[in-house]
C-alpha cells in the first residue's frame, strides 16, 4: 500500500501551547487496523501533529478509501 | 447473497439476449454488429464479421432467404432493415473470404460426406477446419450444382467460385462424379466401415430405396432428429433439403450442416448429442426494445435495384438500425448509467464483490450508490429491481464487516441524533390521557419545516376527537437502507415501545418513507398518510390559490401508493392549484436521498436530482421534505404540500435547503418549543454554546464535507479549553483539531468579540499517533 506523503511544509506554524515552530517528524497513522509511518509536521514539545487539508482530502482520503475496499 | 437468487436476478436482465434479427437467423449472424460497422462505412470489418459465421459468404450474401428481416424491430418504426441487401453490399464490396485454415487435431477422424450441396459442404468445412479427414462424394461433376442453376444476376458464378476457393489447401478431398448406391452392399454399410462418421446431404427427393438401411419418415424422406440431425444409424447424420422437401432455404441448409457437424464432433468425442442446445436455430428473442422511442424512417431504395445498394445507400440503410437494446432502466436511472453497463453485468460484479477472496472490493461504492427507488423495476419488462440486489449486497457487506464506514456514518449519526433525547418526544395531546391517533411527522419534516409540524399538529388536534398524540423520532429508514439490521431493529422497537405506551393508536405520518417502513416492517402498527387524513378532516381555511401551475413530484416511496397519490391531487384541487404531471407517480424518481445514495456517492445523487429538476420549468410540488430540500439545494424552486395547506406571506418555493446543521438544530428547537408551548414544561436551551460566524461560502463547504456546526463547536471548545491548537502567524488564524469517535475534525478560526469566525474546516478518518 502507498503511504501518504508529507504535506508541503508551512513554515511559520506555531504550537500555541509550546510556542514552538512545527518540525517534520515521523508519526504512526492507522485506519481499520492498518498502521504505517507518515512524515508530518509536529510540535517538538507536545507532539501536536498537523494534517493540512490537501493531505486530508487528497492522499489520506485515497488511502482510507482503498483500505475500506480491502 | 444466495447464488440461486443471483442467477434468477441475472436471468431477468435481458440486455444480453440476441436481437430479434440474430435470434431469427438459423445460424445467428450478428447483424446488429454488422449494422454498426456498416453505418461507420467499415465494409471490410462488416464482411469479416459476416464471414466469421457464414462459411460461404459470397453465396449466402446473394441468396439468403433472410428470415431475419421478418423479425426486425424497425418494422414498427418505418420498415424492416433490408439486411439481406446489406449483406449483399458487403460481399459486393470486393472482399474475398480467406481460405479455410485447418487446425491441428490430435484425435484425427475420417468423415464421409455424401452430397456436395450447401449442407454437405458446410459439414466438410466445419469438420475439415477442425483437422479431421473429410472425403466428399458427389455424383455430379461439380459441387453446388444446384446453385449453378440460379440466374447469374441473382447468384453470379464468380460468387460460387469464390466460396469454393476457400477449400484450397485444405485436406477436404472432393470425389466428384462418384455416385454411391447407399442401399447396396458397397454403400452405407461399407462407408460406415471405412469412416468414423457419415453425413448425408441427399437433396430434396424421398429415399424409398434406403428403406431397409435407415429409418424413413412417413413421406419417404430420411427420419432425421430435428435437434441433433441424427438418423437411425449411430454413425450417420443427415440434413439439408432432405428435411425441407421442395421449399429450398439456403440458410436452413447451412444451419443443418453447422449443427450436424456439431453432433458429429460430439459423437466422435463421446459427448452428449443433446446437452446445451436450447439456443440452437431460429427462435424468438427475449430482448425488449421500446420501438416507440424511435421516429419512423422509410427504407432506403437503391437507385439501381438490380445492382443493389451503393455503398452510400448501404450506409444510409444500416444507419436506420436502432440498434436493438433494452436498457430501459439505464435510460431512466443516472446511477445505472453512471457505471457504464447494465444490470446483468452489475449483478455479476456485485456477486463477485461479495465472494472475492483476494483483492479490492471494487463494487462497494456502486452498491451503495443505488437509491433503492424502484424505478428500474417499474420500467423493466421483467420487473427486475436493482434496489433488491443492492440491498441484499449491503446486507452481505455489513454481515462480513466489509461495509466501508465512510459511506453511511454521517447518516447513521444523524439517525442517532433523531433517536436521542434531543429530539424524541412522545405525548398525549395536552388535556388528554389517551390518543385515538398519533401524529408522527418524521424526522426530516421536523428538520426542514418545524413550523409545519406545529401547524399540522394543531390542525389535527382541532379536527380529530378523542386525543391526538404526538411522537417525534425516526422510523429507522436510514438504518434499513444502510443494512444495519441491529440499528433498524432498535429503532423499530423504540418506536413500538412508545406507541404501545400511548395505547397503540393509529399512526398518521407526514413522511412517505416512514409510511413505507411501517407498512413493510411493522404490520402491527395501523398507519395512515397525513394526506389521506387531511382529505378526510378537511383543510384549514384561508388560503388563496396560486396563480402558477406546479409540476407534481411524488416521492419514490409512494410509487405504488395510489390512494396517497389520489389524496394529494384532490388536496391540490381543493386549494385551487393547477398542477401538471412529470412522468406520473408510477415512474417517479428519487431525489438522491433514498438508500443514502447522496452520502455514498454525492456525484451520482446530484445527477439524479439534476435530471429530475430539468424535466419541467414549473415550480415543483412534492410531499416529502427531503425531496423538496434536495431540489432547492440544486437550485430548483420547489414547495412542500404543507406550504399550500398552511400558506404564509413569503415565497415558499424560494426557501433554501436548510442543510445538515440546521436540520439538527431545527429538530432540537422544535421539541423544546412544543414542550414549552403545548405542555408548558420548562425547557433549558443548551448551555455553553459558543457563537459561530460562518460565511455562506464556508457554510456550503462544510455542508459538502458533512461537517456540522456542532462538530465545529466541539473542536473549538476542545482547543480553547486544552490550549492544543496551532497559530499561523501570518494570518493570525488558529488551527484546531479534535477527534470525535471515528473522525478527526480540523477547524481554522479567529476570535472576534468572543465569537468564533470560521475560515475553513475539513476532516479525515485516519487516526494519528
Amino acid at each position: 500500500m502507498t503511504e501518504p506523503t508529507s504535506a508541503a511544509p508551512e513554515p511559520g506554524l506555531l504550537c500555541a501551547k509550546c510556542q514552538l515552530p512545527l518540525a517534520a517528524g515521523k508519526v504512526e497513522a492507522s485506519y481499520l487496523g492498518n498502521t504505517f509511518p507518515v512524515d508530518l509536521l509536529r510540535c517538538p514539545g507536545c507532539g501536536f501533529t498537523y494534517v493540512p487539508e490537501e493531505l486530508a482530502l487528497g492522499k489520506m482520503l485515497q488511502v482510507e478509501q482503498a483500505l475500506e475496499d480491502k | 447473497m444466495d447464488g440461486q437468487q443471483v442467477r434468477d436476478w441475472e436471468s431477468r436482465c435481458i440486455e444480453e439476449q440476441a436481437p430479434a434479427c440474430t435470434a431469427a437467423c438459423p445460424v445467428h449472424v450478428d447483424m446488429r454488429g454488422m449494422m454498426e460497422l456498416l453505418r461507420k462505412g467499415d465494409f471490410k470489418a462488416a464482411h469479416a464479421l459476416f464471414a466469421r459465421i457464414i462459411p460461404f459468404p459470397a453465396i449466402i450474401g446473394h441468396i439468403c432467404d433472410h428470415p431475419c428481416e421478418s423479425a426486425c424491430k424497425r418494422s414498427a418504426a418505418g420498415a424492416a432493415i433490408q439486411i439481406h441487401q446489406l449483406e449483399r453490399a458487403c460481399v459486393d464490396a470486393g472482399f474475398a473470404a480467406a481460405p479455410f485454415r485447418t487446425n491441428k487435431q490430435l484425435a484425427k477422424k475420417r468423415i464421409a460426406v455424401v452430397g456436395a450441396g450447401l449442407s454437405g459442404l458446410c459439414v466438410a468445412a466445419e469438420l475439415g477446419v477442425k483437422g479431421h479427414t473429410v472425403v466428399l462424394f458427389e455424383a455430379r461433376p461439380e459441387a453446388l450444382a444446384r446453385l449453378r442453376t440460379y440466374d447469374p444476376q441473382i447468384l453470379p458464378g464468380t460468387a460460387i467460385d469464390a466460396d469454393l476457393a476457400r477449400f484450397a489447401n485444405t485436406s477436404v478431398e472432393f470425389r466428384l462424379n462418384e455416385e454411391i448406391d447407399l442401399a447396396s452392399a458397397d454403400g452405407l454399410a461399407a462407408l460406415a466401415d471405412q469412416f468414423d462418421a457419415i453425413y448425408l446431404g441427399l437433396g430434396p427427393d424421398p429415399q424409398p430405396a434406403l428403406a431397409g438401411v435407415l429409418a424413413l419418415a412417413a413421406d419417404g424422406h430420411l427420419a432425421i432428429d430435428a435437434l441433433t440431425f441424427a438418423t437411425s444409424h449411430p454413425k450417420v447424420f443427415a440434413g439439408g433439403s432432405q428435411r425441407y422437401g421442395a421449399g429450398y432455404s439456403p440458410i436452413n441448409s447451412l444451419q443443418d450442416g453447422r449443427y450436424a457437424s456439431l453432433s458429429i464432433d460430439r459423437m466422435l468425442q463421446g459427448a452428449s448429442l443433446t446437452a446445451n442446445r436450447d439456443t440452437q436455430g431460429a427462435q424468438p428473442s427475449r430482448l425488449y426494445v421500446n420501438t416507440s422511442r424511435y421516429a419512423p424512417l422509410p427504407a432506403v431504395i437503391p437507385a439501381d435495384p438490380e445492382r443493389g445498394f451503393s455503398q452510400a445507400e448501404a450506409i444510409a440503410e444500416a444507419t436506420r438500425c436502432f440498434p436493438c437494446h433494452c436498457l430501459e432502466c439505464v435510460k431512466v436511472c443516472p446511477f445505472l448509467e453512471h457505471y457504464g453497463a447494465y444490470p446483468k453485468r452489475y449483478i455479476r460484479e456485485i456477486y463477485n464483490n461479495e465472494t472475492i477472496i483476494m483483492g479490492p472490493r471494487k463494487t462497494n461504492r456502486l452498491i451503495d450508490s443505488c437509491t433503492l427507488c424502484g424505478l428500474c423495476a417499474a420500467v423493466c419488462p421483467e420487473d427486475l429491481a436493482m434496489g433488491e440486489v443492492c440491498l441484499s449486497a449491503r446486507q452481505g457487506m455489513t454481515a462480513k464487516g466489509k461495509m466501508p464506514p465512510s459511506h453511511h456514518d454521517f447518516a447513521l449519526r444523524d439517525l442517532a441524533f433523531s433517536r436521542s433525547d434531543a429530539f424524541v418526544l412522545a405525548r398525549h395531546q395536552p388535556g388528554f390521557e389517551r390518543s385515538t391517533v398519533l401524529f408522527y411527522p418524521g424526522c426530516q419534516l421536523a428538520a426542514s419545516s418545524p413550523e409545519h409540524v406545529e401547524n399540522t399538529y394543531a390542525h389535527l388536534c382541532a379536527t380529530i376527537d378523542g386525543g391526538v398524540g404526538l411522537l417525534l423520532g425516526c422510523c429507522g429508514a436510514p438504518a434499513q437502507w444502510a443494512a444495519r439490521e441491529d440499528l433498524f431493529t432498535e429503532s423499530r422497537e423504540a418506536f413500538a415501545s412508545e406507541w404501545r405506551r400511548l395505547g397503540q393508536p393509529t399512526v398518521i405520518t407526514a413522511c412517505s418513507s416512514c409510511f413505507r417502513m411501517f407498512t413493510d416492517h411493522q404490520p402491527e402498527v395501523p398507519v395512515q398518510s397525513l394526506w389521506s387524513v387531511l382529505e378526510r378532516v378537511g383543510l384549514p381555511a384561508g388560503a388563496s390559490p396560486r396563480a402558477a401551475t406546479l409540476a407534481i413530484h411524488d416521492p419514490c416511496t409512494t410509487r405504488h401508493e395510489t390512494a396517497i397519490q389520489g389524496s394529494v391531487r384532490r388536496l391540490l384541487d381543493q386549494r385551487g392549484v393547477a398542477a401538471v404531471e412529470l412522468d406520473g407517480p408510477g415512474l417517479t424518481t428519487c431525489c438522491g436521498f433514498g438508500g443514502l445514495a447522496e452520502f455514498a456517492n454525492p456525484a451520482v445523487a446530484d445527477k439524479i436530482v439534476d435530471r429530475r429538476i430539468g424535466q419541467n420549468d414549473a415550480d415543483y410540488l412534492t410531499y416529502c421534505a427531503m425531496c423538496r430540500d434536495n431540489f432547492a439545494r440544486r437550485g430548483k424552486r420547489a414547495i412542500h404540500l404543507l406550504d399550500l395547506v398552511f400558506p404564509t406571506a413569503g415565497d415558499p418555493a424560494a426557501r433554501p435547503d436548510p442543510g445538515f446543521s440546521m436540520r439538527q438544530e431545527n429538530r432540537g428547537r422544535l421539541k423544546r418549543r412544543l414542550l414549552h408551548d403545548l405542555w408548558e414544561e420548562t425547557v433549558n436551551e443548551p448551555a455553553d454554546r459558543i457563537e459561530l460566524i460562518v460565511s455562506a461560502a464556508v457554510h456550503a463547504d462544510l455542508e459538502r464535507k458533512l461537517i456540522l456546526h456542532d462538530d465545529v463547536r466541539q473542536t473549538i471548545v476542545h482547543a480553547e479549553t486544552s490550549g492544543e491548537k496551532l497559530i499561523a502567524p501570518k494570518t493570525g488564524h488558529f488551527i484546531a483539531s479534535h477527534r470525535a469517535v471515528s473522525i478527526t475534525y480540523w477547524i481554522e478560526y479567529t476570535v472576534e468579540d468572543g465569537r468564533y469566525v470560521i475560515h475553513r474546516g475539513y476532516s479525515h478518518r485516519m487516526q494519528l499517533g
